[in-house]
């Protein structure tokens, strides 16, 4: 910056007297003091979010320390470990892994279905077509939740279309054996574990597909084709070249596919059976229940299991592939 | 993946790619078409008949059009504070270096990362205990606490690509730092800021699990159609909204994507 040049040559001076008043002031201190208008800048949201969000989080934390009074059914306001005690019991426990175990199996699933939708957009969709399928993953992502599940609602009902089209097709009777398996089965599709997982991952399968294209997009080309000229099959390529470069766009897109089925209590409630997942176990404990402590350690369990998951995915390199 | 433009794709991968999509896609479109049917009780398929008779009798429906009037109103104060927020918190983060900083852009993604189960029985049990009783502001408190990280991401995205210099330049003309925002650093961002704004405005008007946490009596579109879900009283009004839900999502996020698909970050590949 020459303004002193500037200056000195021109007849008038370069610069403009200050525009004076409020405004002029209140424009000259922003540039002057950068610093002050960091903080005005950053004042509204930090408080925005620490009050209302970190605060309603600490809020939740510290009734996760009270406890209720069972026979009067209120909330005894002192420090106790008693309820994380009760969360601790042979039922609370099965909800845990129950839902923990979904969140894996939704996740595996998801990686599967996404990875070659990922690879095609990635690899080989130009122009246009790369546009559209953009567009194919981003439009269900942000359908509404809702209507996706009532979708499948239609969709797994016994009088739906899934069973109309395997009536048609003469394959009745695989679903019936699946159908009558312990646990996975049930009465419909629409009432059973297998209908919800189905639905978690059709949900989900969004959020696994947008990291795992992100990282394939970073592979060179030349990588695989190099693999080739050496000799290695397609699937040698697969597992030694490809899979270890997307694993972190993998990684990166289960943090959401098992974050989001960790908390849900939505779509099993719709579709699935009468044994609870975490989130409707949260969700009965602090409405009909009314024992929002035992809501509140309830909820930590998914905090503490997404903070370990964080902590290996950041070890992963995953974060970089978001 | 720039050396292999002419290469085919191998016909597996191809038939995988093509039934992963129709898997994402069908269960939207068979909502389009349960809305014309004449069945009442059940969910039955093929549909036995086709009407336009349910769109007049959802037209008429007072519960619909309430929730569809809390739905909007809620989702524009929310956007709006979103937008206010969100863009604050994107050109401080993006415009200078401070102690702090990843720290921040962690905050911002907290509502979202976390699932929304926690958010929402967080804000009830503040709420709870500073005996704060539900309204129309209980929903909107949630709501624009996440639509933050949406518009903060893509004004972030955007600031990246725009020059400091240019700012620069405006302070060296005379500008003042009013003038230099309303002139340089607005027009810059405002694509961004417009693309932002719908998408927050779009994940309000779906949001369920938060809201059923703050809303208390209230009731918001997605929360008609929660209670219809479980206490089902007239389906085929249901399959309606269900339709007009998608429409009405659909249009923004479009929009969204027309506005930014130049940039190097299109908006809403983070909901």
């Amino acid at each position: 910056m020459s303004l002193d040049a500037v200056v000195s040559r021109a007849p008038t001076p370069a610069i403009l007297p200050g525009s004076g008043g409020l405004r002029g002031a209140l424009s000259d201190l922003f540039w002057r003091r950068p610093k002050f208008l960091l903080t005005l800048m950053l004042a509204p949201p930090l408080l925005w979010l620490g009050i209302v969000y970190i605060g309603s989080l600490f809020a939740l934390l510290a009734q996760s320390f009270f406890s209720i009074d069972e026979f009067s059914g209120l909330i005894n306001r002192e420090f106790t470990l008693k309820t994380y005690g009760d969360l601790f019991q042979a039922a609370n426990l099965d909800i845990i892994l129950r839902t923990v175990t979904m969140a894996a199996l939704v996740t595996l699933a998801s990686a599967v279905i996404a990875f070659p939708i990922a690879y095609y957009a990635a690899r080989y969709a130009r122009g246009r077509w790369k546009a559209l399928f953009y567009l194919g993953v981003m439009l269900p992502l942000w359908s509404s939740y809702l209507v996706k599940i009532y979708a499948w609602k239609l969709i797994l009902a016994k009088e739906g279309i899934l069973t109309w089209l395997l009536a048609k097709l003469n394959l009745l009777w695989p679903l019936d054996a699946w159908l009558s398996l312990p646990i996975v089965g049930g009465n419909s599709l629409s009432v059973s574990f297998t209908g919800t997982f189905i639905v978690f991952v059709y949900v989900w399968l969004p959020f696994m597909i947008l990291p795992v294209q992100a990282a394939l997009e970073r592979v060179p080309g030349n990588l695989v084709e190099a693999s080739s000229d050496l000799g290695a099959s397609p699937g040698q390529t697969f597992r030694n070249v490809l899979f270890p470069l997307a694993l972190p766009g993998i990684v990166a897109g289960s943090i959401f596919t098992f974050s989001l089925t960790l908390g849900d209590y939505i779509i099993p409630q719709i579709i699935g059976t009468s044994r609870l997942f975490i989130g409707q176990a949260v969700y009965s404990q602090q409405g009909t229940a009314g024992n929002i402590p035992l809501a509140a350690a309830f909820t930590v369990v998914p905090i503490v299991i997404m903070g370990f998951y964080l902590w290996g995915a950041k070890r992963m390199g995953a974060f970089d592939a978001l | 993946m720039r050396s292999d433009r002419g290469q085919r794709a191998p016909l597996g991968l191809k038939i995988a790619a093509a039934c992963g999509l129709l898997f994402l896609h069908l269960p939207i479109l068979l909502i389009f078409v349960y809305a014309f049917t004449t069945e009442e009780k059940s969910f039955v398929w093929p549909p036995p008949g086709l009407t336009t008779q349910w769109f007049a009798v959802t037209w008429n429906r007072p519960d619909v059009w309430d929730a569809l009037s809390l739905s909007v109103r809620v989702a524009a104060i929310s956007t709006a504070i979103a937008l206010v927020l969100g863009t604050l918190c994107a050109a401080a983060v993006s415009q200078t270096r401070f102690f702090g900083r990843e720290a921040i852009s962690l905050l911002v993604i907290l509502p979202i990362a976390l699932p929304g189960i926690i958010t929402g029985i967080a804000l009830r049990s503040a709420f709870a205990l500073a005996d704060i009783p539900f309204s129309f502001w209980t929903i909107v408190l949630g709501h624009a606490t996440f639509c933050v990280v949406v518009v903060y991401n893509n004004a972030v995205a955007r600031f990246r690509r725009t020059s400091g210099s240019m700012i620069e330049a405006s302070m060296d003309l005379g500008a003042d730092g009013f003038q230099t925002f309303r002139h340089v650093v607005l027009p810059n961002i405002a694509t961004a800021l417009l693309a932002g704004g719908m998408l927050a405005f779009a994940l309000s008007f779906d949001e369920v699990i938060v809201t059923t946490f703050t809303a208390g009596q209230q009731q918001t579109v997605p929360i008609w159609m929660l209670e219809e879900l479980i206490r089902p009283r007239q389906r085929p009004v249901t399959n309606v909204v269900a339709m007009v839900v998608v429409l009405v999502t659909l249009l923004p996020i479009l929009f969204a994507y027309y506005l930014t698909r130049d940039g190097d970050q299109i908006a809403g590949s983070g909901k």
